[in-house]
This record gives structure tokens, C-alpha cells and sequence, in this order.
């Protein structure tokens, strides 16, 4: 067993044991059975090395969050060790229940075909028991709904031709939630870069970013998805084009996940794979685009960070660009999980957990009562929506609405 | 039975608490004697506990020294039997490197082979599937069965069984004199440190088990022996770069032997002649540290990327041969000096040399002597009855049936203390919680070593348990044992005092290492303590 890599790259005899990763863990205050990721990781870590066998099953009960990692003064890539050791330790092969969950473009493809009758059957309370009982799959949770069509093949049809009068280009990383739940996500995104004077196209091949099949022990699977994705942006940045993306999970997932996790290097691409609204930031920024807002535009917001976007460090990006918007009263809420962590919260054994970790959080969307909440990931939004009744969009998607899309246009026509 | 003296206490005494003294008193009192065992300070403290912790198989000195080899790989398998729960069977690799004359392994193999060691030639790529860090510029490599040993937990189940069957162990009582009735050691007085009072014990035998300090224990009886001290340095790294030990297939020279031992791995040794005024006072030097990773480089390039703990010297009681006063023909066997024969003092016995490895033959050799003084008709039994610890399987089913579901701390604690575990408390949340993190050491485990394992300062429990040996030396742990031990001794200020004992202790060891990580470990660990707790680290 080659374990010797990854040794120095995780740093973990940089821990000095102060204990600041534990403390801003969120699973820690409400699952007493989870260690904490100090004593997951760096510590635990040095008792597998002598023997797989001193793998703790508990380990199962971190979120993947990376907020250890964000808290470490010392640079230690805790979540990472925690991942790693779940990868080569725990369980060999995935229930059918976690495959289920982390197939998400075989569930995806499947359930677009004949959507309403998915949605309709999910939403049924004998359904949810059978799956409660049989699956393991919380009753409780309300499950995205699935779009009838997906959004590659809405843009096919409708959008992929126009776009060859446009002079540049990017490539979109629409991920699983715009093809298969939300295609309007994918549909804001076109019109906003279109406004802004850049052609969309998307990638040659796009798999599934493979974050859920990480977390549940699909490796496998999980690297398949991660060469064919890494193949396409390659080729896609070889003709020159930045490939973002208006997922921060998916983004992180390619950026971070693939070199650590899966081993799969990603160095020369890296950095043309990036979030939406920090290419947006950015050209506005450059003044190599400009925004024109309607006047009729109004709405109190309350904008989340998403776990996996304080690890980027990108949340700011979202925020100014909403902050541009001059009808927006933007509130940026507490950075705190909302315990979903993508498949986690769906699981039976994870849902009080989660609920108890996402709590503050909706507890303080209730006391700002915004008009909606703004959130760059689409498993908090499920949560959000789910546990407050609050709706949540994309910041793309509020730029799409509160963009005077003609007088762009115009701005940025060459 | 007639040389039986009535008034006497004892029917043996033996004088120190390492491996060989609580193996030959485990061996004595498994023969049915009247044991006394006494240490001037807590079990495990000299050589014993200053080494590499290696399960040599003999093969280092197959080619120098057929007898020592052939005696290694005896016990070693014997070890494995009796001490399963002290043992790891990690095997071991002898490479060659390009600097190294690869003709030299037919010469080791030959001589391994003669000497009843399994030592087998492997292709220099299986070498490196086989050990992931080693050196991969490696140009041969032999396997051979080492592995690891835990010398603490080693004298501990010797000590334990000991004590199970009647001996007497007093540790902190320091031998001041022999009552010497003419030609006839009858007896010791001892300065018992915790008693703070002078006490006197009788005995027909008294054994010298001291170790190199056997050499003034003996002047004592007014007897020479010969002895040399020679030092050896060790550095012990963050975590195990290495599961099989590494040792380099050349003449044994220094700093070539790498072995990982629980959550650690240890490179060493260095050897220099020391005076023998200096073995109390044991240092490494920055020359030793430099020689040991250069050297230790060698063996696994990743040792110069990894965080090192600590560093620590040990003495090797080197013994000249009786004829050669000069010390030039100095043996690394065992050495049993009978005084009776060979300077006319009667009831002494002298055990020293030997290794870590042959403790239990020493014993061995020591008991049958003691017997045959004592007219006592009594085999030994030590090569065939397990150790408290090592009597039931492996710590994986130990943990499966002691737990449904064990922690890591719970599993730890199986591999530090085999079956005994039944005799750890674990069921509520209190006994599981973990009060050393780096090395998972539980409340119940800190509670057990206090009630049954003769821990009198929180350094002896650290010998006991691993509590403080971890990634933090102490930063965390610390001050939690010492509220612990002001509990269970119902004393604040002695618990305050030894906690500043105990983090002195670990920064000695830390300061010859102390750049990097270790050192911004030491640093952050100074101000919890000093600036936060307010300890005054200095001692009273």
C-alpha cells in the first residue's frame, strides 16, 4: 500500500494540535458520536498508518465541508486526510441506497424522461416510507424536482446556433442540478453572458463533477468521470475559452477535489476553471464589461455561503456583483453550514444531525425575513428551501432578473 | 532446601527494574521463590527503555557474531509467542545502496542462513512494493523476519506476572549498600525514595541486574567488573514512514537501522564511549542528530521531509572480557559473573551484557543459577507461558469481543494492553474519553495504569500508557493526567510539580530537534502553559 504521497502533501505533522479545526467543525456540536476532524484526521491518521485497522467507522459522520481546512493556521489539509482515509479504509463497496444518490446523471437521465410522474411519485407519503424504510433515505426530505427535458437539450435546440455571432467565448460547466432539476439556471446563464457579449458553448463531453460518488466510497466511477470531464476542459481551454461553472461544488470538485482525492492531476487547466460570478467580477472590474440595471428592479436578499465557496474564498465575488445591483438590499448572513453536504442530509442516519447543524442558519434567514436568499450551490438551496420555506437562487440567475438585458446589450456590443 | 535462611525475607533479591531484572523476577517467582525486585526509579529507565524497541532476528550480527545471532532469532520467535500483545511482526529489509558492496549479501545471507535466520533475497522493485519508502536508488535487498518491540510494555507484563505470583516489587528505592556477613552478601539497604526512609531486606542471593550501572553497584561488594559505557543516540519521527524495518546490509555502523514502532519510527543508533560519571546525564549532541539523518536519509529519503519528536540516548552495558582489562575485546553477549567463584562472594550474582532481544534468556540463565544456589529443583518456564496481556489473540478479536463497536481510542488501548483491556474501564463516556489525543490513551486506561501499574509520577505513566509521546509531547495531555493524578493522590502540589517535571522531561528531548514544527509545537505548548496556565516551568 503507497501511502508514503500523500504524507507530505497533506501536511499533517503540520498540526500542532490547537484545535481550531474542531472548533469551527459544524458537525461536532450536534453529533456527539463524530471525533472532530483533529482527531479524524491528523491524529487518527497516525494510528492507521500503523494498521488499517485502527480506521474509525465514525469518520462517515464528516460533512466534507473543508471548514477545518479554511480554520487551519498551519495549513494541514484535514478534510482531505478525513476523505482519504474513508476512500482506503471504510466500506469497500457502496450501498445501493448511496449508489443510488450518487448516480446523479443515470437518476438524472432516467427521471427527465418522464419527470412529472418521478415528482409526483416522490412527493407521495407511502413512497417516502418505503424509501425511508427500505432505502434509508429520510422521510422528512423533500427531493429536488426533476425538469422535463434537460438543459443540453434545451440549448441544442434553442440556443447553441445564435451563438456563433458572438466574437469570444466561454465554456459552461452547467452541471447535474441545470441539466436535470433546473435547466432555467443554465438558461440565465446563457442570456447573462450573451448580454455581456460573450458566446456560450458547452463542453464536448460533460459527466457528472463526481462529488456525490466521492463521498460515498464510488472512486471508481468517480475518477472515470473525473478524466472524461478534465479531457473536454482541456479542450476547451485549448481553443482558448475559460470554463465556468454556476455550481460551487462542481467547481471546487474539478479545481481541488480531483488532484487530492482522486489523485488525478488537473495543474494545467486549473486555473481556467472558475465560478461564473467571479469571471463576471472580474471583466467589470477590468472594465471589460458593463452592466446596466432596471430601474424597476427591487428586492431584499440575504446571501449564504455555501461551505465548498468559503473554501475557494470566492463568496465575495458573488456578493459585490449582487451588491452592484441597486435595487438589491443585500444582508450577508453568518457563514454557517447548512448541513446538507450534498447526499449526507438524504441519508436517515444524517437527518437530525443535519437539521441540527443547518439551524442558526435558518434561524437567521426567519429574523432577516429577505424577499429571497442568494446561495451558489444548489444542495443548500434544496436545504434552505426545504427547512425555512424561503426560496433561494443563484446569483446568476438575479443578475438575470435584475439585468436591463437590451441596455447591456448595448454597452457591450462591439 | 537447606541453605534456606528462615529469617530471611526473601529467597531472592534482585537489584533493577529493566527488562532483565523483571525477567529474571518474573523467572524466579514462576519457580516458586520469594522475589524482591528493587529500582532506584521507575521500571524501564535505562537501557531498556533507551533503544530502538528492534525484534532483531539476529541477522545484524550473523556475519560478526554467530552466537548473539543465533540467540536472537530464538527468542525473537519465542517473543512473538510469549509477548504477542508487546510485539510487531513487521519484518525487516537489509538493503544494499550503490555506495554499498553488493558481494557483501552472500556473505550475510551465508551467515544468516547458518545461524537459523530465514534470510531470503528479493528483487530490489518487490523491496520497494514491499516498503514504499525506501531508498529507491536500492541495488539489493534481503528479507529477513524483524520486527518491533515495545520495551516498556515488555518490562511492565514481566513486572505484572511477577507481581501476580508474589514477588515484591519496590521501585524509587535505591540501593545504598550490601549487609555483607564476611565472604556473604546477605542482604541490601535500600533508600526508599517514597518512603523517604531507609529500609533493610535479606536474602541468600542477591542479583546484579543494574545494567552499566551493575559496574557501581557491584563496587559496592567491593568487586570489579569491568565495564564500558557506550552511548547510543536515536531520533524518533512524527509518524511511521516505514511498516518494515529497514536496516542497511553492510558491517552494523551507525544510524542504519529504521524501525516503526506503534505510532512512531525510530532511526539510530550512534555509538561513542562515554566516562562512566557521565550515564546519568545522558544528552545528543548536534553532531549525532546531523549523523543520524544523514545517515538515515539513506535508508528512507522521506525522513528528511518528516517532522522528527524527539531525540534520546541510551548506555549499552559493554563488558571486557575478564582477561583483558584494556577493554579491546569487548563482548555484546550475555554476561553472568557467579562472585562466588570468581571473587570469592558468596550470594551475588552479576547479569549484564546481552540485549534487549535475549532478556528473557538472560533471566533464563540467571534463575537456573539462583535455583542451583538455592538447591531448588525447577525448570524454566518462560519460553512457553504467555504474558498477562499476551495470553488471549490478536488486539483485532480482543476488540471484537471486548466492543461491538470500538473507537479508535478503545482499539488503541487493546494494542497497548493486549487482554488486559478486560481490566480497563471503557463503558460509559467518562472511561472512553480521551485524554491523551495523539496516542487515543482513554480516562480508563490513565485510571488503570494509576491503580495497578505503580505509576508514582506522570513519567512513569507515560511509559505505562504512551500518554504525552504523541505528535503534542504533552501540549495536550498534560495538564489533564496531572489533574488525574492530584485526584488519585489526593495531592494538588505534588500533581503541580510533577507536571512541570513531565513537560521538562519533554522538552529535554525536544531541544537537541527543536526547529520547524517541533519547535512551533514547543513554542505554542510554552505559552499554554506559561501564559495561559501560568505555570513557572522552572523547577522548585
Amino acid at each position: 500500500m503507497n501511502v508514503q504521497g500523500s504524507i507530505s502533501e497533506n501536511n499533517f505533522e503540520q498540526c500542532i494540535k490547537c484545535t481550531i479545526c474542531t472548533v469551527y467543525c459544524p458537525v461536532v456540536p450536534v453529533n456527539p458520536l463524530y471525533p472532530g476532524p483533529k482527531q479524524a484526521g491528523p491524529d487518527g491518521e497516525r494510528l492507521r498508518l500503523k494498521k488499517g485497522f485502527y480506521f474509525d467507522d465514525t469518520l462517515k459522520y464528516c460533512l466534507n465541508c473543508k471548514r477545518c481546512e479554511v480554520a487551519c493556521p498551519s495549513g494541514v489539509r484535514i478534510g482531505d486526510i478525513i476523505q482519504l482515509a474513508r476512500i482506503r479504509y471504510g466500506r469497500k463497496s457502496p450501498k445501493i441506497r448511496d449508489m443510488m444518490l450518487a448516480s446523479t446523471d443515470l437518476m438524472g437521465t432516467a427521471a427527465t424522461i418522464v419527470a412529472p410522474v418521478v415528482n409526483g411519485v416522490l412527493a407521495v407519503k407511502p413512497v417516502k416510507t418505503v424509501m425511508d424504510c427500505v432505502l434509508k433515505i429520510d422521510h422528512r426530505r423533500t427531493f429536488p424536482k426533476y425538469s422535463s427535458g434537460t438543459f443540453e437539450n434545451w440549448f441544442k435546440k434553442n440556443a447553441c446556433k445564435i451563438q456563433d455571432r458572438y466574437g469570444r467565448f466561454v465554456s459552461y460547466f452547467h452541471g447535474c442540478y441545470a441539466n436535470y432539476n433546473y435547466p432555467q439556471l443554465g438558461k440565465d446563464f446563457v442570456a447573462v453572458m450573451n448580454a455581456i457579449g460573450y458566446g456560450v458553448r458547452l463542453l464536448d463531453k460533460e459527466k457528472c463533477c463526481g462529488v456525490a460518488m466521492i463521498s460515498n466510497g464510488m472512486i471508481k466511477s468517480a475518477k472515470k468521470n473525473a478524466e472524461k470531464n478534465l479531457s473536454s476542459i482541456r479542450k476547451a481551454v485549448g481553443e482558448d475559452m475559460r470554463v465556468l461553472s454556476t455550481s460551487s461544488t462542481c467547481t471546487f470538485t474539478i479545481r481541488d477535489e480531483y488532484p487530492h482525492l482522486l489523485k488525478i492531476e488537473n495543474g494545467d487547466v486549473r486555473d481556467s476553471m472558475e465560478l461564473a460570478t467571479r469571471f463576471i467580477y472580474e471583466q467589470v472590474d477590468k472594465g471589460n464589461v458593463r452592466l446596466a440595471f432596471r430601474k424597476d428592479y427591487k428586492a431584499s436578499v440575504a446571501y449564504h455561503t455555501p461551505c465548498h465557496m468559503e473554501k475557494l474564498g470566492w463568496s465575495v465575488f458573488s456578493i459585490e456583483l449582487l451588491k452592484m445591483i441597486p435595487g438589491v438590499k443585500l444582508t450577508v448572513l453568518d457563514s454557517n453550514c447548512c448541513g446538507i453536504a450534498g447526499t449526507y442530509g438524504f441519508k436517515k442516519e444524517n437527518y437530525e444531525t443535519s437539521q441540527a447543524i443547518g439551524k442558526p442558519l435558518f434561524d437567521q434567514i426567519r429574523n432577516v425575513n429577505p424577499d429571497f436568499v442568494a446561495c451558489d450551490c444548489e444542495t443548500c438551496k434544496w436545504q434552505i428551501e426545504m427547512s425555512t420555506g424561503y426560496t433561494v437562487k443563484n446569483p446568476v440567475s438575479i443578475l438575470a432578473e435584475a439585468l436591463d438585458m437590451e441596455a447591456t446589450i448595448a454597452l457591450n456590443k462591439k | 532446601m537447606d541453605k534456606f535462611n528462615s529469617s530471611d525475607d526473601f529467597d531472592v533479591i534482585i537489584v533493577g527494574g529493566g527488562v532483565t531484572g523483571a525477567g529474571t523476577a518474573r523467572d524466579c517467582a514462576m519457580r516458586g521463590l520469594r522475589v524482591l525486585l528493587v529500582e532506584r526509579l521507575d521500571i524501564a529507565t535505562g537501557a531498556t527503555g533507551r533503544n530502538h524497541g528492534l525484534l532483531h532476528s539476529g541477522a545484524r550480527y550473523a556475519v560478526t557474531d554467530k552466537e548473539s545471532a543465533e540467540e536472537c532469532i530464538k527468542e525473537n520467535m519465542i517473543l512473538r509467542k510469549i509477548a504477542r500483545h508487546c510485539v510487531e511482526e513487521t519484518g525487516g529489509l537489509f538493503i544494499s545502496l550503490p555506495e554499498d558492496d553488493l558481494s557483501y549479501q552472500k556473505k550475510f545471507v551465508d551467515a544468516c542462513l547458518a545461524a537459523g535466520i530465514k534470510a531470503e533475497v528479493i528483487d530490489p522493485e518487490e523491496a520497494r512494493r514491499l516498503e514504499p519508502s525506501v531508498n529507491p536508488l536500492l541495488t539489493g535487498a534481503v528479507k529477513v523476519p524483524d520486527g518491533s518491540v515495545d520495551p516498556f510494555r515488555l518490562t511492565s507484563a514481566n513486572v505484572m506476572d511477577a507481581k501476580s505470583m508474589g514477588a515484591k516489587i519496590l521501585v524509587y528505592s535505591e540501593l545504598v549498600d550490601f549487609i555483607v556477613d564476611k565472604d556473604r552478601v546477605c542482604g541490601i539497604r535500600v533508600y526508599n525514595h517514597v518512603t523517604k526512609a531507609y529500609e533493610e531486606y535479606h536474602a541468600p542471593i542477591t542479583v546484579n541486574a543494574a545494567g552499566i550501572w551493575g559496574h557501581g553497584i557491584a563496587m559496592k561488594a567491593g568487586i570489579k567488573i569491568n565495564m564500558f559505557p557506550a552511548k547510543g543516540s536515536l531520533l524518533v519521527f512524527g509518524h511511521r514512514v516505514n511498516n518494515v524495518v529497514l536496516n542497511r546490509c553492510r558491517k552494523p555502523a551507525n544510524a542504519d537501522i529504521l524501525v516503526p514502532g506503534d505510532t512512531i519510527c525510530v532511526i539510530g543508533t550512534t555509538s561513542s564511549r562515554i566516562p562512566y560519571d557521565e550515564i546519568d546525564n545522558m544528552y545528543v549532541t548536534p553532531d549525532e542528530v546531523d549523523l543520524l539523518l544523514s545517515e538515515g536519509e539513506k535508508l528512507s529519503p522521506l525522513l528528511s521531509s518528516t517532522r522528527i519528536l524527539r531525540a534520546y540516548a541510551g548506555v549499552r552495558p559493554l563488558v571486557a572480557s575478564d582477561d583483558d582489562p584494556s577493554g579491546r575485546n569487548i563482548s555484546r553477549g550475555i554476561v553472568l559473573f557467579d562472585h562466588e567463584s570468581r571473587d570469592g562472594m558468596k550470594g551475588l550474582i552479576t547479569i549484564t551484557g546481552g540485549k534487549l532481544m535475549t532478556y528473557r534468556l538472560m533471566a533464563e540463565w540467571t534463575a537456573d543459577l539462583v535455583c542451583k544456589k538455592l538447591g531448588v529443583d525447577k525448570k524454566c518456564r518462560t519460553m512457553d507461558v504467555p504474558l498477562p496481556g499476551s495470553k488471549a489473540e490478536s488486539v483485532e478479536e480482543i476488540s471484537r469481543k471486548t466492543w461491538v463497536k470500538p473507537t479508535s481510542g478503545q482499539k488503541a488501548t487493546a494494542g497497548r494492553h493486549g487482554d488486559m483491556v478486560s481490566r480497563i474501564r471503557q463503558d460509559n463516556e467518562y472511561d472512553s474519553s480521551l485524554v491523551c489525543e495523539c496516542e487515543e490513551v482513554t480516562v480508563g486506561e490513565v485510571e488503570y495504569a494509576f491503580n495497578e501499574l505503580d505509576v508514582h509520577n506522570l513519567v512513569d505513566l507515560r511509559r505505562r500508557t504512551r500518554v504525552g509521546m504523541g505528535t503534542c509531547q504533552g501540549e495536550l495531555c498534560a495538564c489533564r493526567v496531572a489533574g488525574m493524578m492530584a485526584q488519585a493522590h489526593a495531592c494538588s502540589r505534588k500533581a503541580k510539580e510533577n507536571l512541570k517535571s513531565f513537560l521538562n522531561e519533554r522538552w529535554k528531548g525536544m531541544y537537541p530537534v527543536a526547529w520547524g514544527d517541533t519547535l512551533r509545537e514547543n513554542e505554542y505548548s510554552q505559552w499554554v502553559y506559561s501564559g495561559v496556565c501560568g505555570l513557572e516551568t522552572k523547577e522548585d
